[in-house]
């Protein structure tokens, strides 16, 4: 076969690692690829993902992708789980395979002189994996075990009450790793059929970084990937939010609640997007000085942390936050909530907090990109995202471009204190 | 560091070990400097340790080093409260700190062209801080608050507590950092600034900087901020204390509604890693390895969670070295359903006889070589790591030369060294906790 490898686009995504572009690659058998060369150190990350991830499972069969996720290292071709383990080891490689809402995520690191038999065993892992009936119970066993710790875990009791609540029969609606009867009903083949189901060549993405040329990259995708099925299961159909405002409290037995609280988020590629990002920043982003954390923590010492996140999901969108207080003041945290919501709805931001919002999210984009794994997590999350090879140089410029009449705007478009949704896991009072 | 590798295909075995580029010297007002170079990107992350963790507390004041670590973000002659953390955010950088029994850190990374002012604050903060009575009493809800979150919320925290507080006879590893809660809520503005006079001062510190700089630069900004603090000659010798002989095994159990699936942990006191003297470390850090490091390989796993009738869902091993005067061995087993937790401890115990009398299997002892070895490849992709590392290993009384022969120590050791090690396993220096359901209380 013609080696059809293309270095089509160099472009100086940032000044990020000096010298350094993201190139877009095609392998000889189609599959895209973007890959930063960095030759430093002789080693390289590959990211890959599959779209569908745990939504994919048949609603009677929940927690099988995740299973057969869990799986896919415990033995392949000739070897059993320890030879697997012994193989990836003595080659000094890791390989990892992660279950997620909306993908599988597949990790592979590898130095540089013996890259080649490390692609062999990924390959063997994702096309031939054996599925040993004692693996199976093995590891149905270990997920099991967490499902039991879950159920006793607040924060855990919390996040799956909310989704619970909020998306009915979706699969959003439930936990990916299952319930205790599914996961005990699942057989060899129900995990076989999720793997036929969510690993295959129409929903993949890879990027990589590192000591890797481009059409050394081209052929090591399609040695990965050779075997996997060109199609896979169809995926899930839209999920429609069905919680309204109000409070929902589980009793647990702790001196503090856990508070889980949200409602509707907003699109990823909404236009409107970047201005509820910022908003989020200054409301309840990660810093010690948003809105809610000088409110709750710096003036009242009523939590240790608190933090709100839009989460724009393949198929709905949510807005959520999380904090932990004492059971005396969930009360009053949750008016306080509720009104710094309505005051930024209101209100708005100032155009101080604005230009310190932006300053701290053009700033901080760039520290992003700090290790081989960190950025190809960050190219391959872009191709999920359908965003464009220069984004990284073009995302700062959208952020800028952010107005004060924007964000107003969107404050009231997005925020909606009357619809805020408390998941309170606790023995709280003070609630009206 | 790129000079030493234009060759791609030399072999693993000829790469040399701590290759990254590393400078130190030390100002004249006893500040300890660490450059760690990586021009990949233009970043840089400035950490600061301090010689002072929660081991170095007074009876009674638990908690205060980690409680001084959160007032440090308050206001300073110069800087007014809050805005340490609002300037790095504006500059689009992060910052944090931590505390640990042996010292307490603190961190920005931001654009490599904003380290001036990082070491501005930072040399700021060193000497000029100044605590509001009202803002040291919120402070104190919030550590409650962390407290509450992180321990008491969590049976499994609560019982890894009480473990440590049951394997130290004697010296203060046994009490937590964040504090006893009954002492957490009387500490005071006083005792903060007592505190913060005795042990924060330049020659009580290490700075690590790590990222695009050079040396030249480092040493230049930090003449001109740090140089000028002065040096505070009564800092106190890190004396600590030692455990006397350990005469019995120590059980516990904790019985929580909250518990779901019962579990058994051991934790042993083990010696930690000395200066000059690396080599059991080394080898305690192999057994954890080979005995519970590897979830389907290590010996634990291959005898416990695999056969016809498994024993265990899940066990692990890990050794915690880096310590200043006392490392911990552990060992973590979730018995399978069926199975008493007495099976299992059973076979944890004959296992680690079979190793002392035995020895280990030399192949899968060749797979933690090299995958140690390939370690400190992957460790140079990753310089807050190694900026930690640096700063870890100097707070705690290790040198850089110590630093330096780590990766050597580690490729030196045998599998005889292995199988001495599993002789330093002594249950009557150990806690055994047991984890039960409440319906299982017994």
């Amino acid at each position: 076969m013609m080696l059809r490898v293309f270095a089509a686009l160099m472009l100086l995504a940032l000044p990020l690692r000096a010298e350094i572009a993201i190139q877009d690659v095609t392998s000889p058998s189609g599959i895209k690829a973007w890959l930063v060369e960095d030759h430093t150190n002789p080693f390289m990350s590959l990211e890959i993902r599959f779209r569908g991830g745990t939504s994919l499972d048949d609603p009677a069969k929940r927690g099988a992708v995740n299973l057969m996720t869990g799986l896919i290292e415990e033995g392949a071709g000739d070897l059993d789980a320890q030879g697997f383990a012994n193989a990836r080891d003595g080659l000094a490689a890791s390989l990892e395979f992660r279950p997620y809402g909306d993908a599988i995520g597949v990790s592979m690191r590898a130095l540089t002189e013996n890259r080649d038999q490390v692609v062999d065993l990924l390959n063997l892992a994702l096309t031939q994996p054996r599925f040993d009936q004692d693996a199976v119970d093995r590891v149905r066993g270990q997920v099991l075990t967490g499902l039991a710790a879950d159920a006793k875990d607040p924060g855990t009791i919390a996040a799956h009450r909310f989704d619970a609540d909020a998306f009915g029969s979706h699969p959003y609606a439930t936990s990916g790793d299952g319930t205790v009867e599914s996961v005990n009903a699942l057989t060899r083949d129900d995990v076989v059929a999720a793997w036929k189901a969510a690993l295959a060549q129409d929903r993949v993405y890879v990027a990589a970084v590192g000591d890797i040329s481009p059409e050394e990259l081209g052929a090591l995708i399609d040695k990965v990937l050779a075997g996997l099925p060109a199609t896979g299961a169809p995926l899930p159909a839209r999920a429609e939010y069905a919680l309204k405002g109000g409070v929902t409290v589980v009793d647990y037995p702790s001196p503090q609640s856990v508070i889980q609280f949200g409602h509707q988020g907003i699109r990823r590629d909404d236009p409107d997007f970047f201005a509820a990002y910022l908003l989020n920043e200054i409301l309840g982003g990660g810093r010690f000085g948003s809105r809610l954390m000088t409110e709750v923590r710096e003036k009242r010492g009523l939590t240790y942390g608190v933090g709100t996140a839009l989460v724009p999901l393949d198929h709905a969108e949510l807005y959520l936050g999380s904090l932990s207080t004492e059971n005396s003041k969930v009360g009053q945290v949750i008016d306080l909530l509720r009104s710094e919501w309505a005051r930024l709805a209101k209100d708005g931001v100032t155009e101080a907090e604005l230009a310190d919002a932006k300053t701290y999210l053009t700033g901080s984009y760039p520290l992003r990109f700090d290790s081989n794994a960190a950025i190809a997590n960050i190219l391959v999350g872009m191709q999920m995202e359908d965003l464009p090879i220069d984004y990284a140089s073009t995302r700062n410029a959208k952020i800028e471009a952010v107005t004060l009449a924007d964000m107003a705007r969107v404050a009231a478009r997005i925020l909606h204190p009357d619809d805020l949704h408390f998941v309170v896991v606790g023995q709280p009072e003070g609630l009206n | 560091m790129r000079a030493l590798l234009t060759g791609l295909f030399m072999a693993l075995l000829s790469l040399p070990l701590r290759a990254e580029d590393v400078t130190a010297f030390t100002l004249k007002n006893g500040l300890q400097v660490v450059v760690i170079e990586d021009h990949r990107a233009p970043v840089v992350t400035q950490m600061i340790w301090y010689r002072a963790g929660s081991a170095d507390e007074k009876a009674g004041k638990s908690g205060i080093a980690h409680f001084l670590e959160h007032l440090m973000f308050k206001g300073t002659d110069k800087l007014a409260s809050g805005e340490f953390s609002e300037t790095v955010e504006r500059q689009g950088g992060d910052d944090n700190a931590f505390t640990s029994w042996d010292y307490t850190a603190y961190f920005q990374r931001v654009a490599a062209d904003r380290l001036d002012q990082m070491m501005m604050m930072e040399a700021n903060r060193m000497t000029g801080l100044q605590l509001l009575e009202e803002e040291v009493l919120t402070e104190r809800q919030v550590i409650l608050e962390e407290r509450s979150q992180r321990i008491d919320s969590d049976p499994g925290a609560v019982l890894q507590e009480q473990v440590r507080a049951a394997l130290f006879q004697n010296h203060r590893y046994g009490i937590p950092i964040i504090g006893w809660r009954h002492e957490m809520e009387g500490l005071s503005q006083a005792d903060a600034l007592d505190w913060y006079k005795l042990h924060y001062a330049p020659n009580n510190a290490t700075l690590v900087i790590a990222g695009d700089v050079t040396p030249d630069q480092v040493k230049a900004l930090a003449e001109q901020y740090y140089g000028p603090l002065e040096p505070n000659p009564a800092i106190p010798a890190r004396v600590r204390v030692k455990e006397p002989p350990q005469m019995a095994e120590r059980r516990l159990t904790l019985s929580d509604s909250r518990i779901s699936e019962q579990s058994l942990t051991r934790q042993y006191l083990v010696p930690a890693r000395k200066s000059g003297d690396q080599k059991q470390a080394a080898a305690l850090l192999y057994l954890a390895e080979l005995l519970g490091g590897n979830p389907t390989t290590s010996i634990l796993a291959r005898d416990m969670q695999f056969g016809a009738q498994p024993k265990a869902i899940w066990t692990s091993a890990w050794y915690g070295g880096t310590e200043m005067d006392y490392g911990t061995f552990g060992v973590a087993l979730y018995p399978a359903p069926g199975v008493e937790l007495a099976v299992v401890e059973a076979r944890l115990d004959a296992l680690l006889a079979d190793i002392a009398e035995k020895g280990v299997d030399p192949e899968a002892f060749e797979r933690i070589k090299t995958q140690l070895r390939a370690g400190e490849i992957f460790a140079r992709d990753n310089s807050d790591g190694l900026a930690r590392m640096y700063g870890e290993a100097l707070t705690i009384g290790l040198t850089l030369e110590d630093i330096k022969v780590w990766p050597q120590v580690l490729q030196e050791v045998t599998p005889a060294d292995v199988q001495a090690a599993a002789l330093l396993l002594d249950r009557k220096q150990s806690v055994t906790a047991m984890a039960l359901p409440e319906e299982n209380a017994e």
